[in-house]
């Protein structure tokens, strides 16, 4: 089966000052594979610093790797050209976070769509162009006559939003990046757009990478989760083991802060460490908030086994078998 | 009671009223505008009016009777050179307009290119054009402009020269504001949007980014305007205009070497004064109108 | 009218309980005057908090939450105008003071955390200096080293280092520069504190750090917290009574274990199952329809277009108004009468 897309130990480093150069490290040795036919909905968890979203900017072809390689279709995206790199813009999307930002103030919403609709040639006529325009928004749950022809400023934020998933509806890329897409919509409208990207990967082969910090919504929408702190995978695998039994103290305290709307379940079973000294270069970037921390962790550990779909990178596992990083696509379960 | 249901899984749309009627609206809280624009467009409609029923001709010395005072044949009187001053008055707007707008028209056009270049390509280009801009920014434009046209042989003034002068040292204030705007609307996230939609650099500059600088781009062109009637104005009264014109400039000129007060023929500075003030009055308020508009911060609530 | 909770909520403040309430809201009216029409952004809203207890806010946007905020602390601006209402905060009427006495009362009596406080903090000046102005604007004729221990009291308790007096905030993080906010509010011992979704762009650690901070502060001054948001799950976990706005009335008000065990308004029902938990993954219940335009209202019951209930003669036509059930819960629905029991 082939790969839609390939990340070989890609790390993305930022530098600043010329003189005491400042290196930041956003993303380190991140290896992904996404195979062709087998369409799954991937969790990037992480806080804001985690490269989460470092990850969708490179997977969108915004920023390029530092080291490491990006591979669409057998191809190296730094390197495609014309009818490639029209293809390869078609066949990765995405859904940001921010329901006005996405529109052109200038244009009405239906700009959001006519534009990749004449630039990817999806429809021949202006009729066609129209019907698929209404069925996307209709699939949404909006009605094409409330929206069409309004400017953003006029609609809601859930309109507004729910307008961009139509986009990728109408767009059926292969891949759909989507960035923390309910974040800034009111709860009563989460359980509608989760539901639409679910349906993308379930009825029309779409996989879904879905980029967030919330773990409630990610649990129910996707297959496997991968947990980002500061560049580094802590844990990957299974998204119900992950979060009903997670490994990596680190995880641990996600889960432990999530304020489940459940009053039997409460948060704060731990007390939250207060961070102490700076990570070691080189090592766990963990290490000075973990209750756990031990002198090996100076030297960043490998991904440790713990089942076949489940694995943590932390020492308190050592005893079980390690996992290359190049190999951390074989623990999600598609 | 009305048996119709209520049709529901939908927002009952609010009815927008017509975009003339907000603009109307929008006059209304914003009344330097509204203002500035009413004196504009009073200034046009004589301009326009004027041009059609005066004889030009009565605009040039020696044309009919001297130092006549403001009666029914000659409303704005005449002067020590034998002009209808208000034939003079209609010729003299026109060609401060047709300055203000050549001088400002150009002036923007090279903002909106150099500062468009600038902005989107970053390194060497935006460099250079920063530096330039920067090192003829502090240059006291007053002095140089009062500098060439004086150095001009008399000939080769004329009001087209006027406007060239202009803009030679105006042109640097809107490629900033431009550069700045084009900065920052480079990363916001619809240009991303467009770039996943596959709409390629050359597209995005004109179809996302420049409709969206069409406030500023008018804010500067009024900014320009200004400037090129204000200077076109003071270099003609200190003398360095064409003279043969009746530009607004010139008339005030000549009346002062004629010690027109002096001698009482009040009517004959009075005219082009106040016509000044009216034009630059309303091109300021228009100006400080638009900054509201261009920057939705200022506004007052919608 | 006014609604008076019992307190036997979960066992939060030992200090509160029953007596004159600090936090009292009558009628409370605001109006927005538009271009585009008149919206009545809140509809004869009132409720009343004992000190030490929590109240939590939800409602979609426009349903007003924010807006009540603004109204109890007068700072709603034009075109909104508060048409009626008291809102008495330990005896005193706020609506009833000329500006300068309500300036004062700012801050001093009630205390407001705006959504994207941390964001507002001058990028120019020192935490130190903007908590001073904050208490100099507020209370006059303190000495400078009253003032300092002030300021160093509150970072402590927010669990701030009194070092962050001397820091800009640029050298903060999210989390810190949220606790600072606190910090403000509480500055001057307040008896309410409003914190408007205080925790919206953090992250889930550190929102739950702040979350703790709010509590703790709180057990301290002893202080009554109003809580805006939309995260059901914050709620669950952080208030004693929840508030249910929609369209600018509320339309319930119930314990926290009421409100999840047995929500009586159906736009309550309707949250409480579409909210994800450990137990039903991959079940996704929204809510059919879109909150309505302010500025135009269905008639009657403004729930009804989407509501399971809706299609009935009287839910159209009549506007419903907020009944007392046993035990001190409020709802505002033609389903329920006197006695709590839902009509026929």
């Amino acid at each position: 089966m082939a790969n839609l897309l390939e990340l070989n130990n890609v790390s993305k480093v930022y530098t600043r000052g010329l003189i005491n150069a400042h290196a930041t490290v956003a993303l380190q040795n991140f290896s992904l594979e996404l195979k062709e036919d087998e369409p799954t909905i991937l969790t990037v968890a992480g806080e804001s610093g985690s490269g989460k979203t470092t990850l969708a900017m490179l997977l969108l072809g915004f920023i390029t790797a530092t080291t490491g390689q990006i591979i669409y279709k057998g191809k190296n995206i730094v390197s495609l050209h014309g009818d490639d790199r029209m293809a390869y813009r078609r066949e990765v999307q995405a859904v940001f976070q921010d329901p006005f930002a996405v529109f052109n103030p200038f244009y009405t919403v239906d700009h959001l769509l006519t534009v990749p609709i004449k630039r990817f040639k999806l429809a021949r006529t202006k009729a066609e162009a129209r019907k698929k325009m209404d069925e996307s928004l209709t699939a949404v749950g909006l009605r094409p006559e409330d929206v069409l022809g309004r400017f953003p400023h006029q609609l809601s934020g859930g309109q507004r939003q729910r307008i961009n998933v139509a986009r990728a509806l109408l767009l059926k890329p292969r891949l759909l990046i989507a960035d923390e897409p309910v974040s800034m919509v009111d709860a009563s409208l989460r359980a509608n757009i989760l539901e639409t990207l679910r349906n993308l990967q379930r009825d029309h082969g779409v996989s879904i990478i879905y980029i967030t910090h919330d773990l409630t919504t990610a649990y129910h929408i996707a297959k496997s989760i991968i947990v980002l702190y500061r560049g580094g995978v802590m844990e990957a695998g299974d998204v119900d083991r992950v979060i009903k039994d997670p490994k990596h103290p680190y995880t641990k305290l996600l889960v432990d802060s999530i304020p489940w709307p459940n009053l039997d379940q409460r948060w704060g079973s731990e007390p939250i460490k207060a961070r102490e000294g700076v990570a070691t270069p080189g090592g766990c970037p963990f290490m000075p908030r973990c209750p756990a921390a031990m002198d090996v962790c100076k030297t960043r550990p490998p991904l440790f086994a713990i089942e076949p779909k489940h694995a943590a990178a932390c020492y308190l596992y050592d005893k079980q078998p390690q996992v290359a990083m190049e190999r951390l696509s074989g623990l999600l379960p598609v | 009671m009305t048996t119709l249901a209520v049709p529901t899984a939908t927002e009952k749309s609010v009815e927008q009223p017509g975009s003339l009627q907000l603009f109307l609206r929008y006059l209304r809280r914003n009344k330097g505008l509204a203002v500035g624009l009413l004196i504009l467009l009073g200034l046009v409609l004589f301009t326009a009016i004027g041009l059609m029923t005066i004889n030009p001709k009565h605009a040039y010395p020696l044309s009919v009777a001297t130092k006549k005072p403001p009666s029914l044949q000659f409303p704005f009187g005449t002067d020590f050179f034998g002009r209808d001053l208000k034939a003079a008055m209609v010729v003299g707007m026109w060609q401060t307009a047709v300055i203000g707008v050549i001088a400002g028209g150009l002036g923007t056009l090279i903002g909106v290119v150099l500062g468009f270049m600038s902005a989107y390509f970053g390194g060497k280009v935006d460099a250079i054009i920063r530096t330039v801009c920067q090192i003829l920014t502090p240059i006291p434009v007053l002095l140089i402009q009062v500098v060439i046209a004086g150095s001009l042989d008399k000939r080769d003034v004329t009001i087209f020269t006027m406007a060239l002068i202009v803009v030679l040292l105006a042109w640097m204030g809107p490629t900033l504001v431009i550069r700045a705007q084009v900065l920052t609307m480079k990363e916001r996230q619809f240009v991303a949007v467009a770039k996943l939609s596959g709409v390629s650099d050359l597209g995005i500059i004109f179809k996302e980014i420049l409709p969206n600088l069409l406030p500023f781009i008018a804010a500067a062109f009024v900014g320009q305007v200004f400037a090129a009637v204000f200077a076109s104005f003071y270099l003609a009264v200190l003398g360095l205009g064409p003279l043969r014109e009746p530009l607004l400039g010139n008339i005030i000129w000549a009346a002062q070497l004629q010690g027109a007060f002096f001698n009482g023929w009040w009517w004959w500075p009075i005219a082009p004064s106040v016509a000044m003030i009216l034009i630059l009055g309303s091109l300021a308020l228009i100006n400080m109108g638009l900054d509201e508009l261009a920057n939705p911060r200022v506004r007052r609530t919608e | 009218m006014t609604i008076d909770i019992a307190t036997k909520t979960a066992g939060t403040s030992p200090a509160s309980g029953t007596g004159e309430p600090v936090l009292r809201v009558e009628g409370l009216e605001v109006t927005y005057y538009t271009d585009l029409g008149r919206a009545k952004a809140l509809d004869d809203v009132g409720f009343t908090l004992q000190s030490g207890q929590k109240l939590g806010m939800v409602g979609e946007s426009g349903s007003g939450k924010s807006t009540m905020a603004l109204a109890m602390m007068r700072m709603i601006k034009p075109p909104g105008r508060i048409e009626g209402g008291k809102v008495i905060v330990g005896g005193t009427d706020l609506m009833a003071l000329d500006n300068e006495g309500m300036r004062k009362a700012r801050l001093s009596k009630i205390a407001y955390i705006p959504q994207g406080a941390m964001n507002s903090l001058n990028p120019v000046t020192r935490i130190g200096e903007q908590m001073v102005d904050a208490i100099k604007s507020h209370i006059s004729g303190e000495s400078r080293s009253a003032i300092q221990d002030r300021c160093a009291h509150a970072l402590r308790s927010v669990d701030l280092d009194p070092g962050v007096f001397r820091m800009y905030a640029h050298e903060l993080s999210g989390g810190m520069k949220q606790r600072v906010c606190i910090a403000i509010g509480i500055l001057l011992q307040p008896q309410v504190i409003i914190a408007d979704e205080p925790t919206s762009a953090l992250d889930v650690v550190t929102q739950r750090q702040v979350m703790e901070t709010i509590d703790k502060v709180q057990d301290e001054i002893n202080a009554a917290v109003i809580l805006i948001g939309h995260d059901m799950g914050l709620m669950a976990q952080f208030v004693d009574q929840v508030a249910v706005m929609y369209a600018g009335r509320l339309v319930e008000l119930a314990s926290v274990q009421e409100m999840f065990t047995d929500p009586k308004h159906p736009y309550a029902q309707a949250l409480i199952s579409s909210l994800p938990s450990l137990d039903n993954k991959g079940v996704f219940q929204g809510i059919p329809g879109l909150a309505p335009s302010l500025l135009r209202l269905p008639s009657g019951c403004a729930f009804h277009p989407r509501c399971p209930h809706g299609q009935i003669e009287l839910h159209r036509t009549v506007r419903p108004e907020p009944v007392i059930l046993p035990g001190g819960r409020m709802v505002t629905c033609h389903l329920y009468n006197q006695e709590g029991h839902p009509r026929g």
